[in-house]
């Protein structure tokens, strides 16, 4: 009956409209679900990122400047901090080392800092001797407090020429 | 004689009640065609091939490494969820209770080593596995989709075990974990943010002990499962292992 008028509907349509709505919802709900789903990835990777740690002080006294003898290595365990009284002055500096994260000795025969992990050595400077570690042991700022103890910030690294005077 | 005949008529009975029929739809399995069908229809065999040449199942052809992984993998899961009846993630409980399990639960030291040298072996067979694959050329086409679902295998077989590393809390442990979240944290620019996300913090403490659990019983098994699926499904639909035509 009206045979030719079906092929001409379409054309026009297709004139129209060059996205189909099939094809327009698609996309907006592809579109939709992408969206949501990088929002979920974003809100989840937050959600796993804690806000309050419960992670022990990063700031501690260390005694008087008396505990520790001229030319002498201490190792605060509690702390993994090194405290080194020498003629110039004192400094505090991290035991922890650089490499991949073991605790460090102070020897005192050779006067070096050992790592027994993969034996990196350092001075008590802090500075690398041999091994694999990439950077020198950061040192940690230290303080004479008002009480005349000293305050140690192990957040708080500074440069290796910064020595307290006693 | 007599028992064995009374034994296939109780056995032919018990395939005529309705419960067996509902079950096992197709009947029994003696031409080709409805052992096929068996095999289509149920849901443990589904995923696995109806037919293989016979050279795939010698010994020499797979050394069945992939099915002792496999194998390792379901003993590590049993013996992994009777181990947490047992076993709390928190500070100082989780040493202590790895403490009891060996000295105090009954039958509690063979659990936990068989889990720990179940372990061993998983990593073992999964790169023996992989190492056997490579040297056969099953990753060339067309199963190189399903060597890199293997790849990811691998992949989970390590993290599941560097992650029940930390689990038993003592010395070895948290060294372990401390060098190797410090080797992650060398990964240009992502590395420190991976490490923290991964500890739950700057240390190894509470935090980074509940997530290697979640990840060690929750996560990664989870995986596993999935592309193990996945894994054997594409052997069929890759038309079976690479076989050596020498091997006979």
């Amino acid at each position: 009956m009206n045979m030719p008028a079906e092929p001409k509907a379409p054309e026009k349509q297709e004139e129209k409209n060059p996205v189909s709505r099939r094809d327009f919802l698609n996309e907006i709900a592809g579109g939709a679900l992408t969206i949501a789903g990088l929002g979920a990835a974003v809100v989840t990777v937050k959600y796993a990122s804690p806000n309050v740690l419960f992670e022990p002080p990063t700031t501690f006294r260390a005694g008087s400047p008396d505990d520790y003898p001229v030319n002498s290595v201490t190792y605060l365990q509690d702390q993994q901090v090194y405290v080194v009284r020498t003629d110039r002055g004192m400094w505090a500096m991290s035991a922890v080392c650089t490499h991949l994260g073991c605790i460090t000795q102070w020897k005192p025969d050779s006067s070096q800092i050992a790592c027994p992990c993969h034996g990196s050595k350092f001075q008590r400077t802090g500075g690398v001797e041999a091994g694999p570690a990439p950077r020198p042991l950061p040192h940690f700022s230290l303080v004479l407090g008002e009480d005349g103890t000293l305050v140690v910030d192990k957040l708080e690294v500074v440069m290796e020429t910064e020595i307290l005077k006693v | 004689m007599a028992t064995t005949d009374w034994t296939h008529q109780r056995l032919e009975q018990l395939r005529q009640t309705r419960v067996w029929r509902s079950i096992f739809r197709r009947g029994p399995a003696r031409t080709n065609r409805t052992r096929s069908l068996a095999v289509f229809g149920n849901f443990a065999l589904h995923t696995l091939p109806v037919k293989v040449r016979e050279k795939s199942l010698s010994v020499r052809a797979t050394y069945y490494l992939g099915s002792i992984s496999f194998f390792l993998f379901v003993v590590l899961t049993i013996t992994g969820v009777l181990l947490m009846f047992y076993y709390h993630p928190a500070v100082p409980d989780a040493y202590r209770d790895m403490k009891d399990l060996i000295y105090v639960v009954s039958n509690g030291v063979f659990l936990r080593n068989l889990h720990r040298l179940a372990a061993h072996a998983m990593v073992v067979a999964v790169f023996w596995h992989m190492f056997h694959v490579f040297y056969r050329g099953g990753y060339k086409p067309p199963h190189e989709f399903n060597w890199v679902i293997g790849v990811g295998l691998l992949m989970v077989t390590l993290f599941l075990s560097y992650t029940g590393y930390l689990l038993p809390w003592d010395q070895l442990a948290f060294w372990a974990i401390t060098v190797g979240t410090n080797i992650i944290s060398y990964v240009p620019v992502l590395g420190r943010p991976i490490r923290f996300l991964l500890l739950g913090g700057h240390i190894i403490g509470q935090n980074a002990l509940l997530r290697f659990y979640v990840l060690h019983c929750v996560i990664l098994p989870l995986a596993a499962v999935g592309l193990i699926g996945m894994h054997f499904w594409r052997i069929q639909k890759d038309g079976g292992i690479t076989v050596r035509d020498d091997h006979e």
